[in-house]
């Protein structure tokens, strides 16, 4: 479909593969192999899994997500507009008094805050997420393999890309092999044939 | 039902298993996937066709009224708000039971609602949506509904924004936008899923589409988890809010029987019980329908029906409190409003209600009426009824004989009230049936979280926590079975 570009560094240019695919049989297997291929000394790798794996972010070495930043940030934001909106209507667009009361009620005002607080946190959460994890990628290499339908069934995997400074297209796939992945196999990053939207369906 | 099977290594000795069925990962994909790949069953069509049917009554009960105004319904001059706002009050707590699902039971870690919370979010969101009809057909000149909203106009004219009204707004909104983005995020892995599986390039496309090209990376999996755990916390304040505010419209009225501090959690409670028998209903059905016992089993049915029993006594509580302080104000106009409740022209809605909503719970005392199919089938349908007699007690009663006894009068219901609250039932019931035909009815990537095989130190934690012979057998095996599914 290639709606959006590849989502592969400007490093690809000149492999001739995308990487290493693995497939391992249990999520235990999958973690084992995860710190492994963490010790290792990888750094450009993916674990791929059809439901999020508990703790495996430990296993790889990942760091926690900074999403909360954005989303505090984004709540503020929202709360802020909403209580300068409705001071300023009360204030200065529409002053009407109404039963004798003050014009800047503050007290009032504190409903439409909290909630356009909550909708600028949770498009904060929403459009945050898709925006750090690059979503959405409708083309990438991963989709040309066979087996990598499984990711969303029941396959766990591990991806260790090309451009990875200790990546050796034999020595990594031996690897992964040893490390008890049950189906190890190299994803091209072209079109071996024209395929015409990369979905590996059986 | 199929209790005999475990396949969960359950810490708590004695606990039925989250899913039954000895299921693993491709066979739970299978069993959530085939409904929605497979032809239409004709189940589907009789609940669909009928559905349709309404939702055809509502267009032409909403094009009457905007063709004839709302002197087509029973309106009169005490009782100036009817079906319209029974309708709106009813639909949005019926949405609650999906956020408390999804978002609260999340925060505290239940996982048992991972089977149930795709369905009970997409009831919220149907439910918002027929509850945000109401509010825009009922304001008699619809063509000026979007006054409503804070819109630069060339009246110069502003929203008031120190009326509850105008908060109700801006809270049902966006608890249906967040409520929308929550059930949207929770679907993307399921929809590649459905994708990967596909057969014919229409649906690769179209669910490809809405699947973002999710591909289940970690790294991606570590945002999402964190994304939706923060929907979560925001959505928990959100609902609470709603229906407080909701309460607002009528608490700060000066009206004897709205003007009571205890609306607020009374609200809350009571859209949860109602939301709840929603659910009950709606899970009774589908997992007949789409064959789904063994992952919506008899502990997801007795865990609602306790909560049912919870928020009906809480419900009930506030009957009695609100007779009590009624009471105990010493406010004459107080103590009438409530006794003309029991005992005045809407005595018979009176008693609907509690009938409904606290006799029917005490029931789920009982473990054997907790997990009776046809009783909880019965309860839910008559707890819904019952709620939606609370909110018209509210209304009605409280509205028809206010301080001056020469406006009084009678609230009678028009074919064109009803014909709404049956079409608003076509809506909700035409949506509820489409989703459940075309998209992932439970929450699969989250139920594989709950699979004991999902869990990357599986017989670790067992050798450590269960003492020896305590029934633990695949703790022992150095290789868990499962996983591949090959």
């Amino acid at each position: 479909m290639g709606l959006m570009t590849l989502d592969v560094p400007e490093a690809s240019a000149g492999y001739s593969h995308y990487g290493v695919l693995a497939r391992f049989e249990t999520a235990k297997a999958l973690y084992r192999a995860c710190e492994a291929v963490r010790d290792a000394g990888y750094s450009k790798w993916d674990a791929l899994t059809p439901f999020p794996v508990h703790g495996l972010e430990k296993a790889m070495g990942l760091k926690p997500s900074r999403l909360p930043f954005l989303v505090l940030a984004t709540g503020l934001t929202g709360a802020g507009l909403g209580f300068a909106l409705q001071s300023w209507v009360h204030i200065q667009a529409y002053p009407l008094i109404i039963s004798g009361k003050p014009l800047f009620t503050w007290p009032a005002f504190v409903p439409v805050t909290f909630e356009l607080g909550v909708l600028g946190a949770a498009l904060g959460a929403v459009l945050g997420m898709f925006a750090f994890n690059k979503l959405p990628t409708y083309h990438h290499p991963l989709f040309r393999s066979e087996t990598f339908s499984r990711v969303t069934d029941d396959g766990l995997f591990i991806a260790i890309e090309a451009w990875d400074p200790k990546y050796d297209d034999r020595a990594t796939a031996e690897f992964l092999s040893g490390l008890g992945a049950v189906e190890v196999e190299h994803v091209p990053i072209e079109d071996p044939i024209d395929t015409d939207d990369g979905e590996g369906d059986a | 039902m199929a209790q005999s099977q475990d396949n969960t290594q359950e810490p708590v000795a004695g606990r039925a298993p989250l899913i039954v069925g000895g299921y693993d990962f491709r066979s739970l994909t299978e069993a959530v996937a085939v409904p929605v790949e497979r032809k239409t069953p004709i189940g589907w069509w009789f609940f669909f066709l009928p559905s349709l049917a309404m939702l055809g009554l509502f267009g032409v009960s909403i094009g009457w009224l905007f063709w004839e105004g709302t002197g087509i319904w029973g309106l009169n001059n005490p009782v100036n708000w009817g079906f319209a706002i029974v309708n709106f009050v009813f639909w949005v707590g019926i949405g609650h039971a999906g956020t408390l699902i999804s978002a609260i039971l999340f925060l505290f870690r239940q996982k048992w609602r991972t089977s149930i919370n795709r369905a009970a979010e997409a009831m919220t969101i149907f439910a918002v949506m027929c509850a945000l009809v109401f509010p825009g057909i009922h304001v008699g000149r619809v063509w000026v509904a979007y006054w409503m909203f804070p819109l630069p106009n060339q009246m110069d004219m502003w929203p008031n924004f120190r009326s509850p009204l105008i908060w109700d707004v801006f809270a049902v909104s966006i608890y249906g936008t967040v409520s929308l983005m929550f059930w949207y995020v929770g679907l993307i892995p399921d929809l590649a899923t459905i994708r990967d599986r596909a057969k014919t390039r229409i649906r690769k496309i179209a669910y490809g589409i809405f699947a973002l090209g999710w591909r289940g990376s970690h790294r991606n999996w570590l945002h999402y988890e964190r994304a939706y755990l923060m929907l979560a916390g925001l959505a928990t304040p959100l609902v609470l809010s709603v229906h407080s505010v909701v309460s607002m419209d009528f608490a700060t009225a000066q009206l004897p029987g709205w003007h009571t501090t205890i609306f607020p959690p009374y609200f809350v409670a009571g859209a949860i019980f109602s939301g709840f028998a929603m659910v009950m209903t709606l899970m009774l059905i589908c997992r007949v329908l789409f064959k789904m016992e063994d992952i919506i089993t008899m502990r997801h049915l007795e865990n609602m029906a306790k909560i049912m029993l919870l928020t009906g006594c809480m419900v009930g509580y506030a009957y009695g409190i609100e007779m009590f302080i009624a009471w105990y104000s010493g406010n004459p106009y107080e103590q009438f409003a409530f006794a003309n409740r029991a005992l005045g022209p809407y005595a018979w809605a009176y008693w609907i209600m509690v009938s409904c909503n606290v006799i029917t719970p005490q029931l789920f005392w009982f473990k054997k009426m907790r997990n009776h199919i046809g009783w909880l089938f019965i309860s839910s349908i008559l707890i819904n009824i019952g709620m939606w007699f609370e909110r018209f007690v509210i209304v009605a009663s409280s509205l028809h004989r206010d301080f001056l006894p020469a406006s009084w009068d009678y609230y009678q219901a028009t074919f064109w009230d009803f014909a709404s609250l049956i079409g608003s039932f076509g809506l909700f019931f035409t949506m509820f049936c489409l989703f459940a035909r075309f998209l992932p009815l439970v929450a699969t990537a989250e139920v594989k979280t709950v699979l004991p095989e999902a869990d990357p130190h599986q017989g670790e934690e067992l050798v450590r926590v269960v003492p020896a012979g305590a029934g633990a057998e695949p703790a022992a095996q150095p290789a868990p079975a499962g996983g591949g599914g090959a």
